[in-house]
């Protein structure tokens, strides 16, 4: 991207300031090397946004930012409901609520050096990945609303985990708000044997160790020490947040027009706030939140399955589950007043800052957990939510390393079975059922997720608190 | 490339993080038919799966555009809740009605090999146009 495109800019914020049909700036947190190498896609796509009605303060986009679908994938919008705000179904995204749990197992390196592989093999028996897989539950018709009403709460009073992880989870487990009568039976139909899979593209369970604590005090807030054996769960709400997906763009495709709403790219689809159509899919995207929350505790329950076998002496806590592609209300003080405000995280994490009342109490000095993915070869991290961040960016920070090259280039490049073969040498484990999935996933398609990482950091809408790199990968 | 010579036939093109697919076709039904073959061809090699089962498709939509993202989309779903990778299709078009058909099987994941699921069509590099040679191009870029 071109460094004059930016009108002011400190060495992490760069705002590029309203013209043509833009409503506010558009701001990028990145530090320059991001920023020159990121695709100019997010450029136009972040300055779009800045045209869409009821938007406030700016239109942002997270140093992980590329090319998305109307959004930029690491974007972040706010809307107000009083001033003509709209919801954009491809603002939150096909994979509605596609987030990040992480576990803590109270299991140090030394403790599964000697079974790093039987780990590895159960995990990926267990764990449905991949296309064709499936769970071993079958939803249909109350038995799914019940759980698009219920989210993770369901799947625990169901046996799946306990109530203590639902305390360290977004929405404590259950997204309010949620509508599954607006939830079509072809999104239904599409998820009744799919709760508890992984899915596939860049999902995603990691086994991992921490490899650095970079903040003591907040790295003790969340029981973190160094050498800890942790699981990540990258995952979404399946084949129902796509459908769901897939259908309300078309709607809100074909009735921008008769909103009176001018769209500078189609995919922007978007209703107002407050119109019948704004209001359902609202209701069917928080079922779709709902579905991904327990879809990931019910992953959770396979893989403490797995270490009770394979490792007794583990205990799986969840240290945090947030997601990254949302809209929700939120309440935000802007210009010294407080408003309601929907925010669209596209690929971008809720990083709510130290004291906020939605954060358990043993959060609250800290601030939330902020959960980046990485890629099977590199690093993931745990950030914490940031005062600054809450008036920077509406408490919102990055959510991974971000692609540098597409699958089809990946796949040009790399050979899975070649790819596996070096993370092994590196001490990594991967198992895949596919190798073209592997190679489309390759470390080397990836930005460096440390410089994302740490450019967040620098901008103050997040810090870094550890660094963890991966000993085994099951890929989806 | 001359008219009249040209055979039906599918591209993928680069997207930052997904998958672009193209068909280009005599007609604007062949375009629609390849374009939902390169869908195929990102998820697995389309010459691995036999055509015994048929699908019907209905989809309607304002116009050519919509109607490839719905054609498109009406496929995800039938893979997803049939478990069923297609390898050929018929398109025929009534106004702005498309009456369709796929013909594939049930996933068979040792020899089908998926190497990844498609979450949807999106109206990204979205275009059905017929270019001055007469060939039909249809094309968008679909989310994985």
């Amino acid at each position: 991207m071109d460094l004059s495109l930016f009108a002011c800019h400190d060495d992490y914020r760069w705002e590029i300031a309203p013209r043509g049909k833009m409503r506010v700036p558009a701001v990028i947190f990145a530090n320059e090397q991001l920023i020159r190498d990121m695709d100019s896609k997010v450029y136009d796509q972040v300055t779009n946004v800045a045209m869409l009605p009821g938007i406030v303060q700016a239109s942002y986009a997270m140093p992980d930012a590329h090319w998305g679908y109307g959004f930029p994938i690491g974007g972040v919008a706010a809307f107000d409901p009083n001033m003509g705000g709209v919801v954009s179904a491809g603002g939150v995204g096909f994979d509605i609520s596609c987030g990040v749990r992480t576990l803590h197992t109270g299991l140090d390196l030394t403790d599964i050096e000697g079974v790093k592989n039987d780990l590895a093999n159960m995990l990926f028996f267990k764990i449905p990945a991949g296309l064709g897989s499936t769970g071993r539950m079958h939803l249909e018709h109350e038995d799914m609303d019940a759980m698009l009403a219920g989210g993770a709460r369901w799947a625990v009073a169901l046996g799946y985990g306990s109530w203590e992880d639902l305390m360290h989870t977004e929405e404590e487990g259950c997204m309010l708000g949620a509508v599954p009568e607006n939830v079509s039976e072809h999104a239904k139909k599409r998820q009744r044997d799919q709760m508890g899979t992984l899915g596939s593209g860049n999902h995603y369970l990691e086994v991992q160790r921490v490899a650095e604590i970079c903040d003591a005090e907040a790295g003790a807030a969340f029981g973190l020490h160094e050498d800890e054996i942790m699981v990540s769960i990258h995952c979404g709400s399946r084949g129902l947040g796509h459908q769901i997906g897939t259908e309300f763009l078309k709607k809100m495709v074909v009735s921008a027009r008769g909103y009176g709403i001018e769209l500078p790219d189609r995919e922007l689809a978007c209703a107002p706030i407050s119109s019948p159509l704004g209001q359902d899919y609202l209701g069917a995207m928080r079922a779709g939140i709902n579905c991904a929350l327990a879809n990931r505790q019910i992953i959770t329950h396979l893989t403490r399955e797995v270490f009770a076998a394979v490792l007794p002496r583990a205990g799986l806590r969840v240290l945090y589950d947030v997601s990254h592609n949302t809209c929700k209300e939120e309440e935000h003080s802007v210009d010294g007043v407080s408003r309601r405000l929907f925010v669209h995280r596209k690929g971008a994490t809720r990083a709510l800052g130290p004291g906020h009342p939605q954060l358990l109490e043993a959060l609250r000095a800290t601030g939330q957990p902020v959960l980046i993915g990485g890629s099977m070869g590199t690093a993931s991290y745990i950030m914490a939510g940031t005062t600054q961040g809450m008036a920077l960016s509406f408490g919102s920070a990055c959510h991974g390393a971000g692609r540098a090259m597409s699958r089809h280039q990946a796949s040009r490049q790399w050979r899975g079975r070649q790819v596996i073969d070096d993370l092994a040498q590196h001490g990594i484990i991967i198992r895949s059922p596919s190798t073209r999935g592997v190679a489309e996933e390759a470390p080397g398609a990836y930005k460096d997720v440390t410089a994302v990482v740490d450019a967040a950091d620098a901008a103050g809408i997040a810090r870094k608190v550890a660094k963890l790199v991966p000993v085994i990968c099951i890929k989806g | 490339m001359a008219h009249g010579h040209a055979e039906p036939r599918w591209e993928h093109f680069s997207h930052g993080a997904d998958i672009g697919v193209r068909g280009i076709g005599r007609s604007k039904a062949e375009a629609f038919e390849q374009t939902a073959l390169a869908m195929t061809q990102v998820i697995t090699d389309a010459d691995r799966v036999e055509g015994r089962e048929r699908v019907n498709i209905v989809c309607q939509a304002p116009d050519d555009e919509i109607l490839l993202v719905d054609w498109l989309n009406a496929l995800v779903y039938e893979m997803a809740t049939r478990q069923m990778p297609f390898s050929r299709f018929e398109v025929h078009f009534d106004d702005h009605q498309l009456d369709g058909a796929a013909f594939g099987e049930h996933i068979d994941l040792q020899r089908h090999r998926p190497a990844v699921e498609v979450k949807g069509a999106t109206y990204t590099s979205l275009s059905v146009e017929q270019n001055p040679d007469g060939l039909w191009k249809a094309q968008c870029v679909v989310d994985v």
